[in-house]
C-alpha cells in the first residue's frame, strides 16, 4: 500500500511523514522546503505501508517543477492523506475538493490545530467532516498530537462519489463550507505579527534585513573559529601530533608508505594543512577546517528557515533578483548553497520557468561557495589576511551580478513575477532545528568524509606515479601564463572536480603569494563544479543545458582569474 | 465606489478584487493562491523600486510582484481626496 501525503506547501507534511515513518527529513518554515518526493515505510496492523512527503502544491494544475512532481504522484497513490492547515482553511480547502474529485480515497489532517485556539478560530469538526464526506483528524504534528488517531482512522479513508467541478463552482463551495463550519473571532496582533509587518516593509525592511544577515555571518565566524581555536585544533595538535609523529619514525620519515599515510613531513614534522597524507591533512581538513564552518553554518541557516525569516528576504531581494533575471525566490537557493551547491540546485525545482532554473543553478554553481570552500578559504587566505578574504568575496560577489545581468539578457525567455506566500513567524522548535542540524552534519561526515579521504589518496598515488607532472606541463601555458600561478597548482584544479575543500588545501604547500592565493581560491570556486553539484546539475538541467552552464563557468573562471592576476 | 490598481492602494486600504487583468497562467497562480475576482484584500506594504506588494487575503500574507500588482484592480469605497 502506498500513502501520499499532499498540502498545500508550508503546512507540515514532511514533519507528520517523520511522525509517521520516523524518517528524518528536513523541514523548514517556508513554502516549497520539500522539492522531490521522500520515501519512507510504516506499520499498519500487519502490513508495512509506503509513505510518500509529496511537494507542497497549492493546486492540482501545476505552476512549477515542485508541483508537477506531485501531480505525477497522485496516480500511484492507494490513500491520500490530505494535510490541511486549520488556521487557512478556506485556501486549504480548494486543493482538498480537487483531491476528493479524483478516484482516491483521502483523509484530512487538520494540521497546526493548536493554532486555531489562540488566533480565535473556532471550527466545527463534525460539520467539516460531513460536508467533506471524508475522516477529518485534528493534529498538531510538531508535537505529535493526533497523529496516533490520524493512523487509526487511516482505514476509514473513502473516495466520496464527488462530481467534477470547473474553477468557480470549487470556490463556491469552498465558500459554502467555510460559512457552515467556521467561526472567527477578532485577536489581537501579537509581537510577531507586529514584526512580520515591519520586515517586508521597504526601511524597516532593509534594516532588519541588513541586521540578520550581519549577526548570521558574525555568530557563523564566531561558532566556526571557537569551535576549531577551543576544541579541535588543541585536539589534533596535542592528542594527534604526537602519535603521528610516532608513526612517522616507524614508518622510516619517507618512502612510499609514509607519504600517503603522513605525507611530506615539512621542516622534519607533520604538518596539518601541508603534509596531505591520509592521517595527517586527510582528518585535519575535514574535521577542524571545514566540520566546525559546517555546524555552524547549519545552525544559523536552520534558525533562519524555521523562523520563516527566508520568505520575507525574498520579498526585500526582489527588485535586486530582477537585474539578474530571477525574482526575489531565487535568493532561498542561493543561500542554500553558502552550504552546500547540491541541494541548492535542487531547490531551483521552487523557480517556475526552465530559464529561471538555467540562470539560477548557473549562478549559484559559479560564484557561490559551498561552506567546505569557505571554510578552507577562511583557514588558509584569512591567514594572510582579512582583506585577501574580502577581495576574494567581493570577486565572486561581482560574478555573480555581472554574468547575472549577462545571462538576463541572452537567455531567451523573460523572468516571472514574484508570488509567494509569507508564512507566520514561528519560533523556532529547537528540538527538531538541533534534529535538523544533526542530519546535515551526518550528511557531510558520511559523504564527504569518504571523498575527501578517497582524493587524498588518489592525489599521493598520482603523485609518486608522475601523472601531475605530466599535467602541469600540459597545462602550463594557461596556468603560469593567463593565471600566474605555478605549473603545480594545476593539480588542485584537477583535484576541484572531486572536492573543492581538498583542492584549495593542495595550493597550501606550494609557498603561494597572497596575490596567487586569491586567484587560485577564486578560480578554485567558478571553474567546474565538485562532482556531486556536477551531478545533480546534469540530472536537473538535461545534457545540453549542463554543458552550456560548464562552458560559462570555464570561460568565465579563465577571464576572471586572468584579470585578477593582471590586478593584483 | 473607484477602481484603482493594486500597486495604486494605499498600505492598510482595502477592497474587493473587481478584475484581473492576465492570461491564463497568470489569473491561475492568483487563484491558487486564493486571490480572485470578489475576494476582499488588505493591501500591507510595497517595496521601493517597483518591489513587490504584499496583501492580506484571508488569513494569509501574499507578496506579489509589481507587474502584476499592476493588473490587478481592486474596487475600494470613496475616501475624501
Amino acid at each position: 500500500m502506498r500513502i501520499l501525503l499532499m498540502g498545500n506547501p508550508n503546512v507540515g507534511k514532511s514533519v507528520i511523514f517523520s511522525r509517521l515513518t520516523g524518517v528524518r527529513v528536513i523541514a523548514s518554515n517556508y513554502p516549497g522546503t520539500t522539492v522531490s518526493y521522500t520515501r519512507g515505510y510504516m506499520k499498519l496492523g500487519e502490513e508495512r505501508a509506503e509513505v510518500i512527503d509529496v511537494p507542497g502544491t497549492y493546486t492540482l494544475e501545476p505552476t512549477c517543477e515542485a508541483e508537477e512532481v506531485a501531480l505525477r504522484m497522485l496516480d500511484s497513490g492507494d490513500v491520500v492523506i490530505n494535510v490541511v492547515n486549520a488556521t487557512n482553511l478556506e485556501r486549504n480547502l480548494y486543493l482538498t475538493l480537487q483531491l476528493l474529485e479524483k478516484k482516491v480515497p483521502v483523509i484530512v489532517a487538520l494540521n497546526m490545530w493548536d493554532d486555531t485556539r489562540h488566533q480565535g478560530i473556532n471550527i466545527d469538526l463534525n460539520r467539516l467532516q460531513e460536508m467533506l464526506g471524508v475522516p477529518v483528524i485534528p493534529t498538531v504534528a510538531t508535537t505529535g498530537e493526533g497523529i496516533k488517531v490520524l493512523v487509526e482512522n487511516l482505514p476509514k479513508a473513502i473516495s466520496p462519489d464527488t462530481k467534477a467541478r470547473n474553477r468557480d463552482e470549487r470556490w463556491a463551495a469552498v465558500g459554502s463550507i467555510i460559512e457552515q463550519v467556521q467561526q472567527v473571532s477578532h485577536h489581537h496582533h501579537t509581537w510577531l505579527e507586529r514584526l512580520s509587518d515591519a520586515s517586508v516593509h521597504p526601511f524597516s525592511g532593509a534594516l532588519i534585513a541588513l541586521i540578520a544577515l550581519a549577526v548570521a555571518f558574525l555568530v557563523v565566524r564566531y561558532i566556526g573559529e571557537s569551535l576549531i581555536g577551543y576544541v579541535l585544533d588543541p585536539l589534533f595538535t596535542n592528542l594527534w601530533a604526537p602519535v603521528l609523529t610516532k608513526l612517522s619514525e616507524l614508518l622510516g620519515s619517507s618512502g612510499f608508505f609514509h607519504d600517503i599515510l603522513i605525507g611530506k613531513l615539512i621542516g622534519g614534522e607533520v604538518d596539518f594543512v601541508q603534509s596531505f597524507g591520509l592521517l595527517s591533512s586527510g582528518l585535519y581538513v575535514p574535521f577542524a577546517m571545514v566540520l566546525p564552518y559546517i555546524v555552524s553554518f547549519y545552525l544559523v541557516l536552520g534558525l533562519l528557515e524555521d523562523t520563516g525569516y527566508l520568505p520575507r528576504l525574498a520579498v526585500l531581494m526582489d527588485t535586486i533578483m530582477h537585474r539578474v533575471g530571477l525574482h526575489g525566490y531565487a535568493i532561498i537557493p542561493t543561500l542554500l548553497g553558502f552550504g552546500c551547491n547540491v541541494p541548492a540546485v535542487l531547490a531551483t525545482r521552487i523557480l517556475e520557468s526552465k530559464r529561471e532554473r538555467f540562470i539560477a543553478a548557473t549562478l549559484i554553481s559559479i560564484a557561490v561557495p559551498c561552506a567546505a570552500l569557505q571554510a578552507m578559504i577562511i583557514g588558509l587566505v584569512g591567514a594572510r589576511g582579512w582583506e585577501y578574504v574580502a577581495i576574494v568575496y567581493g570577486t565572486l560577489f561581482g560574478v555573480w551580478i555581472i554574468l547575472g545581468f549577462i545571462l538576463h539578457q541572452a537567455v531567451r525567455g523573460f523572468t516571472p513575477e514574484l508570488l509567494i506566500e509569507i508564512p507566520p513567524y514561528r519560533l523556532p522548535p529547537w528540538r527538531a532545528g538541533l534534529q535538523k542540524l544533526w542530519m546535515r552534519t551526518y550528511g557531510f561526515l558520511m559523504e564527504a568524509v569518504p571523498i575527501i579521504l578517497g582524493a587524498i589518496l588518489v592525489i599521493n598515488v598520482l603523485y609518486s606515479l608522475g601523472i601531475f607532472e605530466a599535467i602541469a606541463n600540459f597545462t602550463a601555458p594557461v596556468v603560469t601564463g593567463l593565471l600566474g600561478l605555478p605549473k603545480e597548482a594545476v593539480t588542485a584544479i584537477v583535484i576541484g572536480f572531486l572536492r573543492k575543500d581538498v583542492a584549495l588545501g593542495m595550493l597550501a604547500p606550494l609557498a603561494l603569494t597572497s596575490g596567487q592565493l586569491v586567484v587560485g581560491s577564486v578560480v578554485l570556486a567558478m571553474f567546474f563544479p565538485c562532482i556531486a553539484t556536477f551531478v545533480v546539475l546534469l540530472r536537473e538541467l538535461g545534457i545540453i543545458n549542463m554543458l552550456k552552464s560548464a562552458g560559462i563557468m570555464i570561460a568565465a573562471a579563465l577571464v576572471v582569474g586572468g584579470l585578477l592576476n593582471l590586478a593584483l | 465606489m473607484q477602481i484603482k490598481a493594486l500597486k495604486d492602494l494605499k498600505p492598510g486600504e482595502g477592497g474587493r478584487i473587481a478584475q484581473i487583468d492576465g492570461g491564463h497562467g497568470m489569473v491561475n497562480r492568483l487563484a491558487a493562491l486564493g486571490i480572485r475576482p470578489g475576494r476582499r484584500i488588505t493591501k500591507l506594504s510595497s517595496g521601493f523600486m517597483r518591489g513587490p506588494v504584499t496583501i492580506q487575503v484571508d488569513r494569509t500574507q501574499v507578496a506579489i510582484g509589481f507587474g502584476m500588482a499592476k493588473r490587478i484592480l481592486v474596487e475600494v469605497k470613496d475616501t475624501a481626496r
